[in-house]
């Protein structure tokens, strides 16, 4: 048996997401950043979480446990830590130790050698790192471009079901997107691509996947 | 069905030493109230045992508390804490065991010894049951009762006997040798506590335990059966119950004085090093792991904080010098600085385990022993409250319904419903439907929300909207957003009751860039509950 120390493991991914992230899902040791998505960073958790890895949170006071479980992310299997203070770097690095996803929210300064160190403990401890935030560093930037929810109308109703247009930038510019339901990435559907639903295209404007009656917007 | 005595009838001298209400006595001790105070010991709203004062005033055993407290004006009423007669009872015990060997703790309160070695000793009964109560005065128990006789039964009996005696007399009463039968020929049948056995004896016309001996052991037997004969043996001065002395517990708690007083948590941490290891090392060679552990600190100023930790798994030195600091820390806003200077640090392991129940497997115990080890480490650092896991609750508002809880409160992988767990599981009417938002703000942020003309939108108290909604500003980044679609309305109505309800209004808002808001208003002012982000 050889280890494969090069090629890093693919963590298990919400099939959603797994189609437009780079190698095809998580990647242990990579990091990746989430630009203000908080459902999106839940959805990227809920598969690690759901085949039994430890999750853990850090300066992030206002994640929803209620909404991350609804993403069948285990709440015994997760840490949170909303104010690590001043040792963000110090914390960081422990918890990479020990529990297998680390979402974070973007620190506001972090020296190029202390992330490289950082960097280093991922891929020694086969950790993923999600950022929520810009992040220039992380391999791959995830992003909500476009969202439109349905149910709601004026002034009746309440918000049922989310459809988004999610894309995946990687460093080298190449961008990949996809239109899911909030269902898919909730894992109630079964993670099929819908019909009619061409879930893969390298910028090709499928502006026309939203039904009518949902709100379009850019 | 046939069935043999337990044992054969034995006549051991037995010196009986009780301590009458000790559940109130180890309350006044505990508590460090005056022997004076009115208090009732309260379990499920009735009064489970009283204190003399109290008694005086009226107060019985099986009142309703409400009813004991129109007896007695100033009564001071606490919950029975089982566990705690046995905790104060330890040192007395303790003592007794001191000056003579083999006592048997027949339940808190009440003690047996035999009595031939320590009267041998001290030259006779008296001086014996004499000793005792001087010990026992000497660690401030005045109200000691001691009865001998030829077995436990009545040696008991003849301890609750010291009530006929004089006050100034030495609270002890003495059976001579094959005196047992005859003292105790005058008691009722009640004293046996075998209500349907008395009930059955009383209507045959025996009303005595001296009546019941005289009958012959062959009968009794046929007619009663086991109990009825094991209680013949009691009426006649035997015993089957020999007195089985105790093995002295090993001391696992660990007591540290500071002379003089540290000022200063590092300097208590760094002392606290040593004690906690041979702390920990007394309960390993004892064999056993500690799950939870009280912690209590006394200060100069006679303060005392006391807590109880839990741990995930077990409590290794390290461990419980973290908890002695969080505690200090708890305690006082700085870090540093403590109101007075730690004088004694008391550390009782509360719940032990067998070591072999917790060992480690030949190739580790998993995955999870590292995630125990990399949590404690951040909770060193960071302290005890800042590492949380989450349980949902329930409630209205979605800031109610997230529990959070300090790391190693609640056992890892318990799986028992708390409180939390069963409200959650209620309806409770105007939560919010549909999928839960990802971002729900700790501190709700002030959102403003106009109409087409730019007047503030409000709800009148018949709960009618002054206008429909046209845009929004939330929070932060300030800029007014258009309103495309919204819903609301929906009232959440608090606790009418209680000046601490509220009452609010909740919206959901999608503005034109496709997210969705929860706002919230209270009082005319809008809040930015969550967001659908």
């Amino acid at each position: 048996m050889q280890a494969s120390t090069l090629a890093s493991r693919c963590m298990p991914t919400v099939p959603a997401l797994a189609r437009i992230l780079p190698g095809g899902g998580l990647q242990s040791g990579s990091s990746y950043a989430v630009r203000d998505s908080a459902t999106l960073a839940m959805a990227l958790l809920a598969g690690p979480s759901a085949t039994g890895a430890w999750c853990c949170v850090i300066g992030v006071p206002d994640f929803s446990a209620e909404a991350a479980q609804g993403f069948g992310i285990n709440l015994e299997r997760l840490i949170l830590i909303p104010d690590p203070g001043s040792q963000w770097l110090s914390v960081t690095a422990a918890l990479v130790d020990v529990v297998s996803i680390v979402l974070v929210r973007t620190p506001e300064h972090l020296a190029p050698t202390e992330w490289a160190r950082l960097k280093a403990r991922l891929r020694q401890r086969g950790a993923a790192l999600i950022t929520l935030g810009s992040w220039k560093q992380s391999d791959s930037t995830l992003g909500v471009a476009e969202s439109a929810w349905e149910g709601l109308g004026a002034g009746s109703g309440h918000l049922r079901k989310r459809r988004m247009k999610i894309t995946a930038t990687q460093p080298s510019g190449r961008l990949r997107h996809a239109y899911v339901g909030l269902a898919e990435l909730q894992g109630t559907a079964d993670g099929t691509v819908l019909p009619g639903a061409p879930s893969l295209g390298d910028g090709d404007p499928a502006g026309s996947l939203f039904e009518p009656r949902l709100m379009k917007s850019s | 069905m046939r069935s043999t005595l337990p044992a054969a009838p034995t006549a051991t001298r037995t010196l009986m030493f009780w301590c009458p209400d000790w559940p109130v006595t180890a309350a006044l001790r505990e508590h460090a109230l005056p022997a004076d105070t009115a208090l009732v010991l309260v379990e499920r709203g009735e009064v489970f045992a009283c204190s003399p004062a109290a008694r005086q005033d009226g107060v019985r055993r099986g009142l309703r508390i409400r009813e004991a407290q129109a007896r007695s004006t100033g009564l001071v009423s606490l919950a029975y804490d089982a566990s705690l007669d046995e905790r104060a009872f330890e040192p007395v015990t303790a003592a007794v065991e001191t000056i003579m060997p083999g006592v048997q703790v027949i339940r808190p309160g009440l003690c047996a010894i035999r009595v031939k070695g320590p009267a041998r000793y001290y030259g006779s009964e008296e001086k014996t049951a004499g000793v005792v109560v001087d010990t026992l005065a000497a660690i401030g128990l005045t109200d000691v009762r001691i009865g001998v006789a030829d077995g436990p039964f009545a040696a008991e009996q003849a301890a609750r006997a010291t009530d006929q005696l004089d006050d100034d007399a030495a609270p002890v009463v003495v059976i001579p040798p094959g005196g047992s039968p005859w003292f105790l020929s005058s008691y009722p049948l009640e004293v046996l506590e075998q209500p349907k056995l008395t009930v059955l004896l009383k209507r045959l016309g025996i009303r005595s335990l001296g009546d019941f001996a005289a009958l012959r052991a062959s009968d009794v037997r046929n007619r009663f059966g086991l109990e009825g004969a094991v209680a013949h043996r009691q009426a006649g001065g035997l015993d089957h119950h020999d007195v089985v002395a105790r093995t002295p517990p090993p001391q696992l708690d660990a007591v540290a004085d500071f002379e003089p007083p540290l000022a200063r948590i590092d300097q208590l941490a760094f002392t606290m090093r040593t004690r906690a290891a041979a702390f920990i090392d007394t309960l390993r060679g004892a064999g056993l792991v500690c799950t939870a552990l009280h912690v209590s600190l006394h200060t100069e100023s006679g303060e005392v904080s006391a807590r109880r930790w839990q741990h995930p798994r077990w409590f290794d030195a390290d461990d419980v010098v973290d908890r002695v600091r969080w505690q200090l820390q708890g305690a006082n806003a700085s870090d540093h600085g403590l109101t007075s200077g730690i004088t004694r640090v008391h550390l009782v392991p509360d719940v032990v385990e067998d070591l072999g129940d917790h060992a480690d497997g030949l190739w580790g115990t998993g995955p999870d022993e590292s995630i125990h080890h990399g949590l404690a480490r951040v909770q060193s650092m960071l302290g005890h409250g800042a590492v949380l896991t989450a349980v949902i609750a329930g409630g209205r508002l979605l800031a109610d319904r997230r529990v959070l809880i300090p790391w190693g409160d609640v056992p890892a992988g318990s799986q028992s419903p708390g409180p939390p767990a069963r409200e959650r599981d209620q309806p409770w009417p105007g939560r919010l439907p549909g999928p839960a938002p990802a971002t729900v703000f700790a501190d709700p942020r002030p959102a403003v929300v106009v109409d087409a003309r730019g007047n503030p939108v409000d709800v009148d108290p018949r709960g009618l909207l002054s206008a429909d909604p046209a845009f929004f500003s939330a929070g932060s980044d300030g800029g007014q957003r258009p309103v495309h679609s919204w819903a609301g309305p929906w009232p959440i109505s608090e606790r009418w009751w209680d000046p601490k309800g509220r009452a609010l209004h909740r919206f959901q808002l999608v503005d034109q860039s496709g997210s969705a808001w929860l706002l919230l208003l209270e009082d005319h002012a809008w809040w930015v509950e969550a967001s659908y982000d």
